[in-house]
C-alpha cells in the first residue's frame, strides 16, 4: 500500500474547532444593520384558484417595508431543466397545504406576523388529489395543466426478455410494499439572508447547491448571475433537504430587493416539514425470478412514486429506482414501469439514498424470501448472485471497483451470522442486507460541456496555498478532504493549506452537495490542481537552475534535479522562486466523468450512471416482543466498501449516520397525512430516534481501491442507509416468522401480522408463509 | 411592547439589556448578546439545540423567560473554552468526530459538561440518558460517546473543568 502523510489518518474536521466553541456561523446567525424579518403567508387549501389577493392592509401596518405576490416575480424555476413549474409565489392557484401565497418583510417579527393576517386572498376551493393511485385516474382539475391525468413522468424500461425468463423461472415471487413519506430533518431549519445594494443581490443561504440556486436567483430575479452573489455559510445539516432551490431562498431575495433592505426569513419547524422535498411515498411491485440453485433470472418492478404537488427531482428519484436495481447483483433480465405523479401535497424530492431505499427494501426483502422458499441461506444467495467487475450491467451502468463480496464476508464473520441466523430463541432475530450507491452522478443534471467541479490554488511566497472550492461542506466534512488531499498531493502540512468555500464571486463552479459525488469529483479535481502548481513550480526551477524541465521531480514537498547536480529545494522557496519567476502561482484542476462512465442512450438512461459505485452489507439483530410487538435493535453490524478510506473518522461518521438514519426510517419516522395536512409536522411527533432508540452500530470499513477515485476513494455519505430497512425486515422474520412488507416497521404491524398467522395456523392453513 | 432594563450573568460577565418582557432568552441571547452558538432547531422544546446551563444544569434557553433568570449563571457554549483554549470535552468532539454539522454540538457539549460534573465516569447507559433530549441527526450518537469517552479519559489524569464564576 502507498506511503501516505496525510490522508488514511483519522484526523479531525478542519472546521470543527469553530463548531465546538459556538463561533461558527450559520445562515441565522448572521445579522447585518437594517436587517428586516421575512415571513411567508402560506396557503390553508391543498388545492385552489386564487380570485383575488389584497395586500393593502398589510402594506399600511406601521413597520412593514414590502409585500410582495407572485405575479410581481411570475418567472418559473425548478431543479430540473424539465421541470419548470415552480414561482417565488404562487400565481393564480396554490397546490398544497402550505404552499407559497405572499411575502411581508417588516421591521419586527411581529410586525410581520400581523401582516400576514391582514392579507385578504379569495381562494375558490378545488377538488383536491391525495392519493397516488387515485391521482392518475383524474379526468379534471389537474394539478398543473400541463400535466395530464396528474402522471409527471413515467418511464418503461425492458432490458433483456423479462418475460420469457420468468416463464423458465423455477421460482417466481411478487410481493407489493409501501414505503411512506419520510423527511430529512436535518436540525438547522433552513434561513436566507438576503441584501439589494447598488444594483446587486448577495444571499447568503442554507444550501447544498449554491451555483444551481445563483443560476434560479437570476431567472426568477430577471437579473444577469453577475449581479447575484451566493454564499453558503456553515450548514447544519442537509441529507437532500437543501439540494435543491427552496422557496424561501428566492423569496427573501424578492422580498430583498423590493424593500432596498437586507431581509432574513429563517423557516419555523413547522415550515421546514412543509417545505419538505424528502423521500416520496413510494409503492414497489416486485417479481423475481430465480433458478433452483439460487440464481437471479429476472426482476420486473412497478414503482408508483407520490411526488407531491411540484416536480423538483421527482424525475431523477423514479428513475434512481429502477436504474439501481442494476449494479448490485447480476441481473440478465430486468424490467422497470416508473411513475411519477403529482398529488395535492408538498413536493417531495432528494433524500439520502435517493431514489434508491425504497426499491432495495423490496429487492433485499424478496430476495430473503425466494432463498427461503429454494431453502438457501440468505448470505449464500447473495454470493450467488454477484457481479463480476469490470462490467456493464444490462441497463448498461459501468461497475469497476467492487468491495461488495468483502462486505458481506466480513459482516458475516463480526456479526456471526452463520451461528445465530435462524438458531436463536424465538422473539430474537438476525437479518441481512446489501445497498449501494453512486459517487457522484455522471451526467450533470444540465447537460454541458462544463466540468462537474473545478478547483483552483493560489500559493503565497511563504509557501502557504488557498484552496479555493465552489463545492458544499454540510457537515459531511467534504471542505476536510479536499484540504487533505491538496496537502497530501502538495507534500505540505495540512495546516498551510488555507480554505475559501462556496462563494459564487470567488469561487469557481461545483454543481453541489448532492448524489454523494463530492469526494469523488471535488477529490479529483483538487489532485490534478495540485500536480499542476507543481508542473509549474517545476518550470519555475528549471529557469532558475538553468536544467531541462523534465529533470526535475518532486516528492514530499521537496523539489529534486535528479541528474546528479544534488540541487533541490523545499516547497515553501520553490513557491517563492515561482511567484519571482511568474508574479504569481496559481493553477487549476478541473474533473468531468469520463464518458465511458455515462450509460445508454434510451430515454431515462442519464439517471444510474456514476463513475463508480459504494458498496454495502449489514447484519441488524432484533428482539421482537411477542405480545407487544415491540421490536429492539440490539445491534447493527455495517462494512461500507467507499474505496480508499481518505480519513476513517468521516468514512465511519457518515457510515454509522446513514446506518442510523435508515433505522429511523425502519421503525419509526413517516409523514402523517390528513387531506393534504401534515399530522405530525414537528420534531416531537415525526420522531427521529433519540439517544435511547439508537442501537450500537458497528461499523467496518472495506477498501477496494477505485481505480478512477481520487487516490482510490468513493462514496461514504448514503450508501449505507438502504441496506438497513431490508435487514432489519428481515431480523424480524428471523425473530418472530412475520414478514412486515410496509413502512416503518411497527409495534401494530407486527402484532396484526402475528394474530393473522396464529389464526391461519388455527384453521389449519400450516404456517407456510 | 415596553421594554425593562435586567440584568443577566453570562459566561461570568454581567449584561445589562433592555427588553420586552415576554423576551425568550434563547432571543437575547442570540439577537441582543450576539452569543449564537445556542441555536433554534425546533418549535416545541424537543430537540434541545438551545440548551444553556443554568448554574450548572441543562435548560432548554427557548422556553425560558430571560427576565425570570437574573440571579443565575447562565453558561452558554461560548462560555465553555478557557482563554482560548479548548476543554478535554471540545477536544473529544474534534478528534473523535462527535461534530459533523455541529447544529446540535453546543447543547449536547453542554449536556455532556454536566453530566461529567456530576458523574465522572459515565456509562453509555448513563450518557444516552443524559442526551435523551438532544437530538443529533448527523451521527447516530455513536460518535458522540466516543467524544464524550475522550475526555473521560483524559480529566481522569487531569483536575475537572471548573463552571466559569464557580472560582
Amino acid at each position: 500500500m502507498a506511503e501516505f502523510s496525510v490522508i488514511g489518518k483519522r484526523l479531525p474536521m478542519v472546521d470543527a474547532p469553530e463548531k465546538v466553541t459556538g463561533a461558527g456561523l450559520y445562515t441565522d446567525d448572521l445579522a447585518l444593520p437594517g436587517m428586516l424579518v421575512g415571513k411567508i403567508l402560506h396557503s390553508p387549501h391543498p388545492h385552489a384558484r386564487i380570485r383575488r389577493i389584497d395586500t393593502s392592509k398589510a402594506e399600511a401596518l406601521p413597520g412593514v417595508r414590502a409585500v410582495v405576490t407572485g405575479r410581481e416575480f411570475p418567472n418559473k424555476y425548478g431543479i430540473l431543466p424539465i421541470g419548470h413549474d415552480e414561482t417565488a409565489f404562487a400565481v393564480d392557484k396554490v397546490r398544497y397545504i402550505g404552499d407559497n401565497v405572499a411575502g411581508v418583510a417588516a421591521e419586527s417579527e411581529e410586525a410581520a406576523r400581523q401582516a400576514l393576517a391582514l392579507i385578504e386572498v379569495d381562494y375558490e376551493i378545488l377538488p383536491a388529489w391525495f392519493d397516488a393511485e387515485e391521482t392518475m385516474k383524474a379526468e379534471s382539475n389537474w394539478i398543473h395543466d400541463e400535466k395530464p391525468h396528474n402522471i409527471e413522468k413515467e418511464y418503461h424500461h425492458n432490458f433483456g426478455d423479462v418475460e420469457a425468463a420468468l416463464a423458465a423461472a423455477d421460482v417466481v415471487r411478487s410481493e407489493r410494499f409501501v414505503c411512506p413519506e419520510v423527511t430529512h430533518a436535518a436540525m438547522e431549519p433552513h434561513s436566507t439572508l438576503a441584501t439589494y445594494e447598488g444594483g446587486r443581490v448577495t444571499v447568503w443561504s442554507s444550501t447544498q447547491v449554491p451555483y444551481y440556486l445563483h443560476r434560479t436567483l437570476s431567472n426568477v430575479l430577471a437579473m444577469p448571475m453577475e449581479q447575484i452573489r451566493v454564499i453558503k455559510p456553515l450548514i447544519g445539516g442537509g441529507f437532500g433537504g437543501k439540494s435543491e432551490v427552496c422557496p424561501l431562498e428566492v423569496q427573501a431575495a424578492c422580498l430583498a430587493r423590493k424593500a432596498g433592505a437586507p431581509v432574513k426569513i429563517t423557516y419555523t419547524r413547522e415550515e421546514v416539514f412543509y417545505a419538505h422535498r424528502g423521500r416520496p411515498q413510494q409503492i414497489v411491485e416486485l417479481t423475481m425470478g430465480a433458478t433452483r440453485d439460487g440464481r437471479i433470472t429476472a426482476v420486473k418492478a412497478r414503482i408508483v412514486q407520490d411526488g407531491g404537488a411540484f416536480c423538483g427531482y421527482g424525475p431523477v428519484t423514479i428513475l434512481y429506482s429502477g436504474a439501481l436495481l442494476g449494479a448490485m447483483y447480476d441481473i440478465p433480465n430486468l424490467q422497470f414501469d416508473g411513475y411519477r405523479v403529482l398529488t395535492n401535497k408538498p413536493a417531495c424530492g432528494a433524500m439520502r439514498g435517493h431514489g434508491t431505499v425504497n426499491t432495495r427494501f423490496a429487492f433485499e426483502s424478496l430476495l430473503d424470501m425466494v432463498a427461503e422458499e429454494l431453502k438457501i441461506d440468505p448470505v449464500e444467495i447473495r454470493r450467488r448472485n454477484l457481479l463480476k467487475p469490470p462490467c456493464l450491467t444490462v441497463n448498461q451502468l459501468r461497475v469497476t471497483s467492487y468491495g461488495y463480496p468483502e462486505c458481506i464476508e466480513k459482516v458475516a464473520a463480526r456479526a456471526r451470522w452463520t451461528e445465530k441466523k435462524g438458531k436463536l430463541p424465538f422473539g430474537r432475530g438476525m437479518g441481512f442486507a446489501g445497498s449501494h450507491y453512486v459517487s457522484g452522478a455522471a451526467n450533470a443534471i444540465n447537460r454541458s460541456e462544463m466540468p462537474h467541479t473545478t478547483i483552483n490554488l493560489r500559493a503565497e511566497a511563504d509557501g502557504t496555498v488557498t484552496l479555493f472550492t465552489g463545492a458544499s461542506e454540510i457537515g459531511q466534512g467534504s471542505d476536510t478532504i479536499q484540504v487533505q488531499l491538496v496537502a497530501e498531493e502538495l507534500g505540505i502540512d495540512l495546516e498551510r493549506v488555507k480554505l475559501v468555500a462556496a462563494d459564487t464571486d470567488r469561487t469557481p463552479i461545483d454543481l453541489g452537495s448532492y448524489s454523494s459525488r463530492v469526494t469523488f469529483m471535488a477529490g479529483n479535481a483538487c489532485l490534478e490542481a495540485a500536480r499542476n502548481l507543481k508542473k509549474k513550480m517545476c518550470e519555475a526551477l528549471a529557469k532558475r537552475w538553468g536544467v531541462p524541465v523534465e529533470e526535475l521531480e518532486s516528492r514530499r514537498g521537496r523539489f529534486y534535479h535528479r541528474n546528479g547536480t544534488g540541487k533541490s529545494m523545499s516547497f515553501e522557496e520553490a513557491a517563492a522562486v515561482s511567484i519571482e519567476e511568474f508574479g504569481a502561482l496559481e493553477a487549476t484542476g478541473a474533473y468531468s466523468p469520463p464518458k465511458e462512465a455515462q450509460g445508454g442512450k434510451f430515454k431515462g438512461a442519464g439517471v444510474g450512471p456514476s463513475p463508480s459505485y459504494s458498496y454495502s452489507a449489514q447484519a441488524v439483530e432484533v428482539t421482537v416482543d411477542p405480545e407487544t410487538g415491540q421490536v429492539k435493535v440490539d445491534r447493527i453490524t455495517v462494512a461500507h466498501d467507499c474505496g480508499r478510506a481518505l480519513n476513517p473518522i468521516t468514512v465511519e461518521g457518515q457510515v454509522i449516520g446513514s446506518v442510523w438514519m435508515g433505522l429511523g426510517q425502519a421503525v419509526q419516522e413517516e409523514m402523517l397525512y390528513n387531506q393534504g395536512r401534515i399530522m405530525n409536522p414537528s420534531m416531537l411527533e415525526y420522531k427521529v430516534p433519540s439517544t435511547l432508540e439508537s442501537p450500537p452500530v458497528d461499523c467496518l470499513i472495506v477498501e477496494s481501491i477505485d481505480p478512477e477515485g481520487p487516490l482510490g476513494a468513493k462514496e461514504a455519505g448514503e450508501g449505507s442507509l438502504a441496506a438497513t430497512i431490508p435487514a432489519l425486515a428481515n431480523a424480524v422474520y428471523d425473530a418472530v416468522g412475520v414478514r412486515i412488507t410496509s413502512l416503518p416497521i411497527t409495534p401494530e404491524k407486527i402484532l396484526r401480522a402475528l394474530r393473522e398467522k396464529e389464526k391461519k395456523k388455527a384453521a389449519g392453513n400450516g404456517g407456510a408463509p | 411592547m415596553t421594554k425593562e432594563s435586567i440584568q443577566l450573568k453570562v459566561n461570568g460577565q454581567r449584561y445589562d439589556v433592555a427588553v420586552p418582557p415576554n423576551k425568550l432568552l434563547l432571543d437575547l441571547l442570540r439577537e441582543d448578546l450576539r452569543l449564537t452558538g445556542s441555536k433554534r432547531g425546533c418549535d416545541d422544546s424537543s430537540c434541545g439545540c438551545c440548551t444553556v446551563l443554568v448554574d450548572g444544569v441543562p435548560q432548554l434557553s427557548c422556553v425560558m423567560l430571560a427576565a425570570s433568570y437574573q440571579d443565575v449563571e447562565i453558561t452558554t457554549i461560548e462560555g465553555v473554552a478557557r482563554n482560548g483554549e479548548l476543554t478535554p470535552l471540545q477536544e473529544g468532539f474534534c478528534v473523535e468526530g462527535g461534530a459533523q454539522c455541529g447544529f446540535c454540538t453546543p447543547g449536547i457539549i453542554l449536556v455532556a459538561k454536566a453530566l461529567l460534573e456530576r458523574n465522572p465516569n459515565p456509562t453509555r447507559e448513563e450518557m444516552a440518558a443524559a442526551l435523551s433530549g438532544n437530538l443529533c441527526r448527523c451521527t447516530g450518537y455513536e460518535q458522540i460517546y466516543l467524544s464524550i469517552e475522550h475526555a473521560i479519559k483524559k480529566l481522569q489524569t487531569a483536575p475537572l473543568e471548573a463552571v466559569p464564576g464557580d472560582d
